[in-house]
């Protein structure tokens, strides 16, 4: 393929050919010099022939093909027989009309991740229509009133695994509110030559399959010639009673995971030009099916600029973890004549996908080393509990290399020499003889009311359990979550690295509706880990009933982590307005990320009719049933 | 059950301390980790019966002990709790935490699930495709292998499948050995598993023995499931005709020496209710059974191994053997593989 192909039709399909298509990955570090597109309309390198679709009238096509990542040839499902699935670049205030042929012999579908439209276009089968037929061809039409950085997959079974997943980039009406003279998509995802059907079994059979940073007798020799052998027990002691595993930061691992930039695996490496000097907007998403990511691009500051299409007041940082399905816009400006590595590292450090900026074509910069795995802390399993001072001190020990302020949250630094539990309050830390003075908790009755004061923190209230939470499908309640939102979390607290996180991000303008909310829904996430079932409450999608949001009303949504693992959490065709602790608007996003025993609250403007999907968007944790069907009527 | 506890008792904690040795080559096994567990799932076993205050005291009952704890900061005033040295607090408390973060059963305020549903069903459009009633089929050989004790040798078979969903499983099981040509006691189950807690499913079922005498068939009812410190246990009674009953026990634990390199001790303890001479098989506890098994993964799927095995009868059972010539007590070596799918 010529790699003027897509200059030339930059508004149609171009669907390369099989063979070229499994070529470009493998050569893809040879393509890539070819990407050179001035202008901020280059939003792709040419690493991905014929990736970009503009305009107001799009032909996409869903079918089999194919494809060597790591070698081996596997079947996958791609738009247009690309992956990832051609970026779409739509503007604000166009009506878009999407014709979606599906050629695969099962159902298929096309969910357009963070775009508000009518119920019957968002794409999820069951809840929006029927599904593409095989050989059918949905229509697919709306009016765009948004702009920002977005996406697009499958909402049918795997196929967002197997490749149906694209960018979708909106074009503000009135031009951007950070210009830069380029414009990258830097689309992340996770790919496995594994039939994800079987994967998802295995994962059924036993639920630590892909995980191979379990605890090892080695380990706690290790740990006992380190802290002697009552500390290295209490360490393991907790973790052991309660059947829970600390490394298990992730169900699915690079065992069998290939990561990937733009389709291109860290071999391939994916390149993106800049001429010394110039801004570079660097629109992530992670489009994964299971993986969380950790980026930074070491000797370059990233100022976010948007989060899920959002313009955020700017924020400068090193580094910045993305959970599936979300997306942040960053600016990058290179001073030096030198390349740099775009890093984005898994939660569990078991591989990381990677990609270089460089002013010409053909360099590499160094890529980091993997980060060390770190244990999940007690603040982890028992949010603010383990804040009140009553954790158990050999088992907050941590592994060689972490801080001990691991545990506490960043903005509570401890004063220096400050005993690890004493760091709650740590004013009076410095200054207490008993370690566990100053901590906490007033008055027994302030719990008893529902919250509880935690100095730095607000307040905490008691989370209120389901009754279908004390099932089977549920391995553990938080009683009292931690409800701060300035925690990078599990592998980037005290990193040295200025790491963002939800506290950072302020959407420009404020909320969409100046209401209070009129009432509250409460939901837990939960899941058993070992049984690999997840679930709102305990109840999994097909054991619950819908959620009601009576159409024009403002409520607010508790979201409760009863887990140990970090949820994204999307609700469809609603903007979920994210609250700070004590209740001020912070973020307007379509997918939030809520951490282990964490607790957060969002406002939603209940104005659009229908029935919408309302998801963890980790793919297996939601068709494991972790799934609400939310109706606003 | 004719068995009484007090004969149990000694065999058991043989058995107990078999199994402890065989695992203090990683020095971390608590003892009391399987008197733990069985405390454990006898309360899980059971959810209907009074509950076992430790077992399933409802959250509240514990966020008030653990905030009385959190008082002491504030406290100038003497109770036990401020006197109490700060090391001897915690780790009560995280006891106290942790049973309430795990089973238990809904306190009377619960929230109602279906509450924000306002009587909304799931409308009648087709096409939703979840993975999250899905049955599948496991079948595991967890040993597949050759034996060579002084008693002989042979071939012997330990698996276990089951098909279904999260909640409900058809599980099969099947244990026994050939020796020189002639089947051994060899056992046959098929059960009904229901979860019934986080860890724990409710076994009911029909057990069927071949080999070794005449068959005999009994009605099983037990449990499996993961006792706390990662203890895989199978709690097992049994009821045949003319008033035949037997009780088995089986705990296994996986110690990573690597990711790939696997310590696998098990025990497993027979009792019976009644003589069955024909079986060789008498009153009380009958044998025990101590396996020691290093397995590499070379895949989680496939795994060869190598081990030994320390089985040993008692009382009748002890007596029919040596009447029969045969030895009370054996160790062999065992190699074989380890598969599932």
């Amino acid at each position: 393929m010529s790699p003027s192909s897509s200059f030339a039709r930059p508004d149609g399909p171009v669907v390369p050919s099989r063979r070229r298509f499994v070529q470009s990955i493998a050569v893809g570090g040879a393509l890539s010099g070819l990407g050179y597109w001035p202008g901020a309309v280059a939003a792709q390198s040419r690493f991905r022939e014929a990736s970009v679709l503009s305009g107001t009238e799009f032909d996409l096509t869903i079918g089999e093909a194919p494809v060597d990542v790591t070698g081996r040839t596997r079947p996958a499902t791609l738009v247009n027989g690309s992956l990832p699935a051609p970026v779409l670049r739509w503007r604000e205030g166009d009506t878009v009309t999407l014709r979606v042929t599906n050629r695969l012999a099962a159902t298929s579908s096309i969910h357009w991740h963070g775009i508000l439209l009518p119920a019957g276009m968002d794409g999820v089968p069951g809840l929006s229509f029927n599904g593409i037929q095989p050989g059918e061809t949905f229509v697919y039409r709306f009016p765009v009133t948004q702009s920002g950085t977005y996406w697009y997959h499958s909402h049918s079974r795997f196929q967002e695994q197997t490749g149906v997943y694209g960018a979708i980039v909106i074009e503000p009406r009135g031009g951007e509110r950070f210009r830069a003279e380029r414009d990258h998509v830097v689309l992340l995802s996770d790919w496995t030559d594994e039939n994800p059907e079987t994967l998802f079994a295995n994962l059924k059979k036993m639920s630590d399959y892909y995980n191979f940073n379990q605890l090892t007798a080695a380990d706690f020799a290790r740990d006992v010639s380190r802290m002697g052998l009552e500390k290295a027990m209490a360490k393991r002691r907790m973790w052991s009673r309660m059947r829970m595993n600390p490394t298990d930061l992730t169900d699915v691992t690079a065992a069998t995971y290939t990561y990937l930039m733009n389709g291109a695996a860290p071999d391939g490496n994916w390149t993106a030009l800049f001429n010394r000097g110039e801004k570079v907007r660097l629109r992530f998403i992670n489009g994964s099916a299971m993986s969380i990511f950790d980026v930074r691009i070491p000797g370059l500051k990233m100022t976010v600029v948007s989060a899920d299409g959002q313009d955020v007041e700017p924020v400068s940082v090193d580094e910045f973890r993305i959970s599936t399905a979300e997306t942040y816009d960053v600016i990058v400006e290179p001073k030096d004549d030198r390349a740099y590595t775009v890093f984005a590292q898994s939660i569990d450090r078991s591989g990381f996908a990677r990609g270089t900026l460089a002013p010409r074509p053909g360099m590499v910069a160094e890529v980091p080393a993997l980060d060390a795995p770190q244990w999940l802390t007690m603040t982890d399993m028992m949010g603010a509990m383990t804040m009140g001072g009553m954790h158990d001190h050999g088992a907050m020990e941590k592994p060689a290399g972490q801080g001990a302020a691991d545990h506490a949250m960043p903005s509570m630094k401890p004063a220096a020499g400050a005993e690890p539990h004493a760091m709650h309050d740590a004013p009076a830390a410095a200054a207490a003889a008993d370690p566990h003075a100053g901590h906490a908790m007033k008055s027994s009755d302030a719990t008893r009311s529902g919250t509880s004061d935690m100095p730095g923190m607000g307040s905490t209230p008691m989370a209120r359990h389901a009754r279908t939470e004390y099932g089977p499908g549920v391995d553990m309640r938080v009683d009292m979550p931690r409800t701060n939102i300035d925690d990078p979390g599990i592998g980037l607290r005290d990193n040295g690295r200025r790491v963002l996180t939800y506290a950072d991000l302020h959407t420009i303008g404020g909320p969409l509706d100046p209401r209070g909310p009129g009432r509250e829904i409460e939901l837990h996430l939960t899941g058993n880990m070992e049984r690999f079932m997840w679930s709102f409450d305990g109840q999994k999608f097909s054991d619950a009933r819908p959620l009601h949001f009576r159409h024009g009303e403002r409520l607010r949504v508790v979201l409760v982590n009863d887990t140990m693992m970090p949820h994204p959490i999307h609700l469809h065709g609603l903007w979920s307005e994210m609250e700070s602790p004590s209740g001020e608007f912070q973020v307007r996003k379509h997918t939030i990320m809520v951490q282990p025993a964490q607790r957060i609250t969002y406002l939603v403007n209940a104005d659009a009719l229908g029935h919408w999907a309302y998801h963890c968007h980790l793919l297996y944790h939601m068709e494991a049933g972790m799934f609400r069907t939310v109706v606003v009527s | 059950m004719r068995a009484p506890a007090i004969v149990i008792q000694r065999p058991l904690r043989a058995a107990l301390f078999a199994l402890a040795s065989s695992l203090s080559l990683s020095l971390w096994l608590p003892l009391a980790a399987l008197a733990q567990a069985s405390a454990d799932h006898a309360g899980h076993a059971m959810p209907a019966a009074s509950a076992t205050p430790g077992v399933a005291a409802p959250a509240m009952d514990h966020s008030k002990m653990d905030h009385s704890k959190m008082d002491h900061s504030t406290m100038g005033s003497s109770t036990k709790d401020s006197a109490k040295p700060p090391a001897a607090g915690p780790s009560m408390d995280m006891g106290a935490m942790m049973k309430s973060m795990q089973g238990g059963t809904p306190p009377p305020d619960a929230r109602d699930p279906d509450a924000y549903a306002d009587g909304l069903t799931h409308g009648p459009m087709p096409g939703m495709d979840m993975a999250d009633n899905d049955a599948y089929t496991h079948v595991l050989l967890n040993q597949f292998e050759l034996f060579k004790g002084r008693d002989g040798s042979g071939q012997a078979l330990d698996a276990q499948a089951w098909f279904g969903t999260d909640r409900n499983k058809l599980w099969l099981k099947a244990s026994g050995e050939r020796s020189g040509g002639r089947l051994g006691a060899t056992r046959l189950e098929g059960l009904w598993n229901h979860a019934i807690a986080a860890y724990w499913g409710l076994q009911t079922g029909i057990r069927h023995d071949v080999g070794d005498g005449p068959s005999r068939t009994w009605a099983a009812f037990g449990v499996q499931g993961l006792a706390p410190y990662w203890f895989e246990v199978e709690a097992t009674a049994y009821a045949g005709p003319r008033g035949r009953t037997a009780l088995r026990l089986e705990a296994e634990y996986e110690l990573l020496l690597t990711q790939r390199l696997i310590l696998q001790p098990d025990v497993e303890v027979n009792l019976y209710g009644k003589n069955d001479p024909e079986r060789g098989i008498g009153r009380g506890v009958s044998d025990i059974d101590v396996g020691l098994r290093l397995r590499y993964e070379i895949t989680r799927k496939f795994a060869p191994y190598v081990g030994v095995v320390y089985s040993r009868k008692f009382g009748n059972t002890a007596s029919y053997a040596r009447a029969a010539g045969e030895r009370v007590s054996d160790t062999q070596v065992v190699a074989g593989i380890r598969i599932w799918f």
